[in-house]
């Protein structure tokens, strides 16, 4: 399968297999006018298969939200053509507005206008604790 | 400026100037009579208290300061929608500190990153408590001598019990302490409690049966089912009596063992052993009342 290489934008390569679908809703591609490519199960030599987001514009990616779902992908940014920028993801130390703390005890539950605040207490677990209640992220 | 919200924001040095300030004041009541002289702590309590707001206000005045707030949340104008953060902004306008207790868990976390006052947290949820955690501290202080080396048990709701969390917090960082928790299957410790002791390399024992390791007590702390904590009353009513400490299961203890338990009590400590040396608990409520005094002047900054 072959899907046009881009001029200017950015490319999420080296996604865990079955997690691109995740990224490309959490991140809102959706949303955008210009084209997006999702390929799903592409072959690759180091993890024989990954997803691959193409995205035709060079928008504001959301690291955190990418490094929370998978921080092993490469965002590859492009311009006229060619890669002029190659980012590793790292593991979010804290994540505003990505998940919700799911403690009905929190007190997020009641007051909805706070920040959903959550901060990464286990890199090797890759845990996260809501900062109000400290309940683990699920 | 500074809040508590979790006892692990101060640190041991600092617990160790605060034990030493509440000796100071139980030994020289006179000379702290005045330190808060004009200053007024608010105490905004969401959900009933007894003992921790009593014991707040007791402190401000023995301090010579003042007190003002509420002792529940239909008093408030949270009954009408305000939320903590308002309530926060708008009671920092009034007072020079803030006691808070809610039920919800980071309440006094948000009140904190909204007050301009310091925030102390008097209570929230079954999450954290940390000044009945400095009574706790300091009655084990004046009872043990010190931290290291104690083999502590909790017994009873140890999920939702916010004491035990704080203790828990506060005893893992002295040298040898080991930690026993006996309690139902239904109220073990959080696991996010035993999952970071397990990785700092303590020993985790959790039992059901507390007369099987009441000799190796030096520290048994009570607690109470809590009613409050249940979305499911037939679930309370099946767990509530799980532990019932009588003279009889006292036998095996240690004659230097100190029972202690944060109060309220309903039946989980049998009225008989108010009377063994061996009960601490309402120790435990006058130490309290120092601790507060003690950490009043330190986030007030009064010499």
């Amino acid at each position: 399968m072959t899907v046009d290489t881009i001029k200017n934008g950015i490319v999420i390569d080296h996604i865990t297999a079955g997690l691109g679908m995740k990224i490309y809703s959490l991140l809102r591609l959706d949303e955008l006018d210009c084209s997006v490519a999702f390929i799903k199960n592409a072959p690759s030599r180091k993890m024989g298969k990954k997803d691959i987001i193409k995205i035709d514009a060079d928008i504001d990616l959301k690291a955190d939200i990418l490094g929370y779902i998978d921080p092993d992908v490469t965002v590859n940014i492009i311009k006229d053509g060619n890669i002029i920028e190659k980012k590793q993801i790292a593991l979010p130390q804290k994540l505003e507005n990505v998940i919700v703390c799911k403690n009905p005890r929190c007190i997020t539950t009641t007051e909805q206008e706070l920040p959903q605040v959550f901060k990464l207490t286990d890199k090797e677990k890759r845990v996260y604790r809501c900062i109000y209640c400290e309940s683990k992220a699920k | 400026m500074r809040s508590l919200i979790d006892i692990a924001e101060l640190s041991l040095s600092e617990i160790d100037s605060l034990l030493n300030t509440a000796n100071d004041i139980i030994e020289n009541p006179a000379k702290y009579a005045e330190k808060c002289k004009g200053k007024k702590l608010a105490t905004l309590f969401f959900e009933p208290s007894t003992r921790t707001r009593l014991s707040f206000e007791a402190a401000m005045y023995e301090l010579g300061g003042n007190v003002l707030g509420f002792s529940e949340a239909q008093s408030s104008s949270s009954a009408k929608g305000e939320s903590v953060a308002d309530t926060a902004k708008t009671v920092s306008c009034y007072a020079d500190i803030i006691a808070m207790r809610h039920p919800k868990e980071g309440a006094p976390l948000v009140a904190s990153m909204n007050a301009t006052v310091p925030v102390i947290n008097a209570g929230d949820g079954g999450h954290n408590h940390p000044t009945q955690t400095l009574a706790d501290l300091l009655t084990i202080k004046r009872e043990k001598g010190g931290f290291d080396n104690l083999t502590v048990g909790f017994c009873g709701d140890l999920k939702f019990g916010r004491t035990v969390h704080s203790l828990i917090t506060a005893l893992r960082r002295y040298n040898n302490v080991k930690f026993i928790f006996i309690s139902p299957n239904e109220l073990r410790v959080p696991e996010y409690i035993r999952e970071s002791l397990k990785q700092d390399n303590f020993e985790v024992f959790e039992t059901t049966d507390l007369e099987a390791v009441m000799a190796d007590l030096d520290v048994l702390y009570m607690t109470r089912v809590q009613r409050e904590r249940f979305f499911n009353e037939e679930e309370y009513l099946r767990l509530k009596d799980s532990y019932i400490l009588t003279p009889e299961k006292l036998e095996t203890a240690k004659q230097s063992l100190s029972v202690m338990h944060p109060l309220p009590r309903v039946n989980e400590i049998s009225v008989a052993i108010d009377s063994d040396p061996r009960a601490c608990y309402f120790k435990q409520v006058l130490n309290g009342k120092y601790m507060r005094m003690a950490l009043i002047l330190m986030l007030l900054e009064v010499k």
